[in-house]
């Protein structure tokens, strides 16, 4: 492990970015303490750390947004003052945020020209620009339609506008913040194919990622942070996944494969991680999962929830429904899984089950009550919990504190609403309670810091401790893990096993396959928003789900 | 800023002294705002009248108009009530997310239902007071329910339609004020005299002060309370700030919406109440016996410059309170300062003008002053809602 090999041996010169000794605080949480940090051309470096370690702070005062407390930052080995992202812009920095920053009504083009427009006298010169745009994605195997609406992007698609925009700017050193957890597995080695691409062409990347495989397989070196410091560096051909995970963590843990777990343990007692067992799970093991949760406790009840030839229309012209006459049930104490590639209905699924969109009919009932058509305070009241797949639009009020955040839709209930009356106080101890027993870094502001000031997977933490703190029969957990560390996810999935033992039906939408196998009773596969296969665990493998989730049989 | 004053102790002036920077920090975008606007002005002068001295001397006019003396003092209170009230009604508005600029048609309505109710009928002060309040918050808040009901039913966006119920408010008015409404006795398009019994009262009647600027201060501590302690604040904040987390949460942000509006309008609708339960409209008239009645243009722009309070106020209710003792103080001392200095009254306009200009572009304000850019905690309302989405 070398831990210690230090970045000043090398000559600094050779550095396309370079951060020395930089502190930053917000109120009191010292997001980044004496981080030093490098990355040289024709390198991927790659950036660790548990959520809220500091990565992206880090990257925002690369890139402009922040100004550091104390410490410089180096462009080619000469000190560089950001104000703001033009600067750094102009420094030959890009950066592709963690919650992507398009104009969703406007064309590709448009996008990567805002705010370096090519003029032809006064008027804007859309053509020169798709022309460039064009050829950039050639090079560099970036594939979009420059004419397109990013509104109508698939998610992988919009990523490879925020790369272009970047590159549109003549960047050499590109900041990539969490760019797979939002991708499927095809995407994400897309992805890497461009990254190789863009790294054989002497740029610069940072990348920052929770899924230890994905740096071992894609980053020349490897910077881990832990509390804001930096506490290790290494490059990737010298550490294992274990390596890792313990300097992330920064105890030595207890390492185990996904099929230790809760082997021969009934559900019941898979509850929360107990204390001090810190439990890593790699983000990909070879073992396969089968054993992570226990063979299903209740598939010969009725089920709970029933859904029947639901259908849902497309928005937007197309004949084709998002959602086309789909059925399955769930069994209390049973987790259903989605798999399939992002845009085949899934978001659909979650909203019409949740009342977010409306379906055509009388398609789903829990118990013996139709759920369908119902508003959503109305299926709130009936138990019915959402985990939604995109956190800051219908997850979070950003500028809201932490606490009313997670009163978010319990807020008319006791103890939290006296008649029509707010109760700060309870609402506070409420948040306070959460904010342990979830370990959600707030620092020092608490309850009352803006959810929007927590780092992205703590955002994450604090919509699934608010659906799963209250009494529920139905949960819809759509991407729950997204953007968590590797700790958080292996404590969210002993939450989610949890529920099941307690009874509750559990439909789990996710990208992650490995996710679906490790804690999916049955699933099922949608294709063009169909049904097109439902599996039980047993049967399911990576390739079988792969093959259905592409179309095939 | 220091590293000192984050790891202080923990005595409770570490409590406090976030909530006064942050205090301080709202206000400093406005003050400097204010301050700039009134050497823009200063220097307006200057340049129309060739002369520094009577730029000064202006300044020195409004002054003693506005707070010269007490019966200045009073004057600015009046004048600044109906401000208070429709800066709270755009500011409520705000907060969900709506930008209303229908507060003069909301006033206005709520200015003939008030009146309506004072002159038609007879009864005891203690009933006829708070009906003739009632009736204008009733004009106000159906008015205001209108926009809010096209908003939430067909998406049709609240500038459009409160700018255009605005219009047929006057218009409204002008055809009840020439008919059904008119005082038969008088040649002027107005009510008759409102009986005294449904007057505001008098706090010192000596100075024509009369008591609404108490009720304006109630309703702004209510409005605050309401938006930040109650279920319904907190839904109707949480939908102007996302909507989709709102219906998330299982908010109608439809019934919001039309709520907000109405409440904004019943808001507005208080401005007029004051306006002519309060305010002696009869000129000849020096005592405070003087007649009370509505009249066509007695508003005079309390509800469109209300935008402007309301955006100097920050959307704080009590923030609104301070704007409109600003708009009402720049009312009461024009007519002193054009007095004394021959300046023309609406040099205030340019100066409201002004200020509503720099609040809006506070880009402007940041550079001069070299301040640090807006970060989110700071940051404004949004001032604009996307065009036609439906919220049903
Ligand atoms: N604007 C802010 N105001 C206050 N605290 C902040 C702000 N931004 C970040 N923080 C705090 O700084 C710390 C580091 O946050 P950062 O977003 O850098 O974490 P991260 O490593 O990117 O985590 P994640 O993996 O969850 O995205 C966290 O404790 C966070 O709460
Ligand atoms: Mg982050």
């Amino acid at each position: 492990m070398a831990d210690h090999e230090a970045l000043d041996s090398a000559d600094t010169r050779h550095f396309a970015l370079e951060a020395r000794e930089v502190t930053k605080r917000f109120s009191g949480v010292l997001a980044n303490d004496r981080v030093s940090f490098a990355v040289a051309p024709g390198e991927v470096h790659a950036l660790l750390g548990e959520n809220g370690a500091g990565k992206s702070t880090l990257m925002n005062i690369l890139y402009g947004l922040y100004t550091p407390d104390e410490g410089e930052i180096l462009v080619g080995g000469e000190p560089a003052r950001f104000g703001n992202p033009s600067d750094a812009i102009a420094r030959g920095i890009g950066m592709v945020h963690q919650h992507f920053m398009l104009i969703p009504p406007l064309t590709v083009t448009e996008n990567i020209m805002l705010g370096n427009e090519s003029r032809r006298g006064r008027l804007l010169d859309r053509a020169t620009a798709a022309a460039r745009i064009t050829e950039l994605s050639r090079r560099y195997g970036l594939d979009v339609d420059p004419q397109a609406t990013v509104a109508d992007l698939s998610v992988g698609a919009q990523q490879r506008v925020e790369i272009l925009k970047a590159f549109y700017r003549d960047a050499r050193v590109l900041i990539l913040d969490e760019p797979t957890a939002v991708l499927t597995p095809q995407e994400a080695d897309d992805l890497f194919a461009i990254m190789r691409g863009l790294r054989a062409e002497g740029k610069s990347l940072i990348f920052i990622t929770h899924k230890l495989r994905e740096v071992l397989a894609i980053a020349d070196r490897i910077t881990v942070l832990r509390g804001g410091r930096v506490v290790g560096q290494a490059r990737a051909a010298d550490v294992t996944e274990h390596d890792l995970a313990r300097l992330m963590v920064g105890r030595s843990v207890a390492l185990y494969e996904r099929d230790g777990t809760a082997g021969g343990a009934g559900p019941s007692e898979a509850g929360p991680v107990e204390e001090g067992a810190v439990a890593v799970a790699l983000g990909l093991s070879e073992v396969a999962p089968e054993h992570a949760v226990a063979p299903p406790a209740a598939t010969a009840a009725a089920p709970l929830l029933r859904v029947e030839g639901l259908t849902v229309r497309a928005i937007g012209g197309t004949d084709r429904p998002a959602l086309d006459a789909v059925s399955f049930t769930i069994a209390p104490g049973e987790i259903f899984g989605i798999a399939g590639v992002e845009g085949n209905g899934q978001t659909e699924l979650a909203a019409a089950l949740t009342g977010l969109r409306r379906a055509d009919g009388d398609y789903a009932w829990l118990g013996d009550r139709e759920i369908t058509g119902r508003a959503p305070r109305e299926l709130i009241a009936a138990g019915v919990a959402h985990i939604p797949e995109d956190r800051q639009k219908d997850g979070l009020v950003l500028p809201y504190s932490i606490g009313d955040n997670l009163v978010l839709s319990t807020y008319r209930q006791s103890p939290f609403a006296r008649g029509i009356l707010l109760r700060i106080g309870p609402i506070r101890d409420f948040a306070r309670r959460l904010i342990d027993a979830f370990d959600i870094r707030a620092g020092r502001g608490g309850a009352d810091l803006p959810a929007g000031n927590l780092s992205g997977g703590n955002q994450q933490k604090v919509i699934i401790a608010r659906e799963l703190s209250r009494p529920i029969r139905f949960l819809v957990a759509a991407q729950p893990t997204r953007g968590l560390d590797v700790g958080s996810i292996e404590f969210i999935h002993a939450q989610l096993v949890a529920q099941r033992a307690e009874g509750r039906a559990i439909l789990l939408i996710s990208a992650e396959l490995d996710e679906l196998l490790a804690l999916a009773d049955r699933i099922g596969v949608l294709y063009r928003g169909r049904l097109v296969a439902t599996l039980p665990r047993a049967e399911a493998t990576w390739e079988r789900l792969g093959l259905l989730m592409a179309g095939g049989e | 800023m220091t590293g000192q004053a984050t790891t202080a102790g923990d005595g409770p002036a570490r409590q406090l002294w976030p909530l006064a920077r942050r205090a301080g920090q709202a206000a400093l975008v406005p003050a400097l705002a204010i301050f700039t606007a009134l050497i823009l002005g200063a220097i307006l002068i200057w340049l129309t009248t060739g002369s520094l001295a009577t730029a000064l001397a202006a300044y020195g006019g409004l002054w003693e108009g506005a707070l010269g003396s007490p019966r200045a003092l009073a004057g600015t209170l009046v004048r600044s009530t109906p401000y208070i009230f429709t800066g709270l009604a755009v500011a409520l508005a705000f907060k969900c997310g709506l930008f209303n600029i229908g507060a003069e048609g909301q006033l206005a309505l709520g200015a003939v239902c008030a009146a309506w109710v004072g002159y038609r009928f007879q009864m005891p002060g203690l009933l006829h007071v708070p009906l003739t309040i009632l009736a204008g918050i009733a004009g106000g808040f159906l008015w205001g329910m209108v926009p809010g009901i096209l908003k939430a039913r067909t998406g049709a966006h609240e500038v459009i339609t409160t700018i255009m119920m605005n219009y047929l408010a006057l218009q409204i008015v002008q055809i009840l004020l020439s008919g059904p409404l008119k005082d038969p006795r008088s040649v002027a398009s107005q009510t008759p005299a409102l009986a005294p019994t449904s007057w505001l009262p008098m706090l010192i009647p000596s100075l024509q002060l009369h008591s609404g600027v108490l009720l304006a201060v109630l309703v702004a501590i209510a409005v605050w309370w309401f938006l930040g302690r109650t279920i319904w604040g907190f839904e109707l904040r949480t939908v102007g700030v996302n909507p989709a987390a709102a219906r998330y949460a299982g908010m109608s942000v439809a019934r919001n919406v039309v709520g907000a509006m109405a409440l904004s309008g019943a808001l507005a609708g208080l401005a007029g109440v004051v306006e002519v339960a309060g305010v002696a409209l009869d000129v000849t008239t020096v005592t405070p016996t003087g007649n009370r009645y509505f009249g066509l243009g007695f508003s005079s722009g309390y509800g469109f410059d209300s935008i402007a309070v309301a955006l100097l106020g920050r959307g704080n209710p009590f923030g609104v309170i301070g704007a409109a003792l600003l708009f009402g103080g720049l009312r009461a001392g024009a007519t002193r300062m054009q007095f004394n200095t021959q300046v023309p009254g609406e040099i205030i306009s340019v100066i409201q003008a002004l200020i509503l200009l720099l609040i809006a572009a506070d880009v402007i304000v940041r550079r001069l002053y070299r301040l640090r850019a807006a970060t989110a905690d700071e940051a404004q309302p949004a001032l604009t809602s996307g065009w036609g989405e439906k919220v049903a």
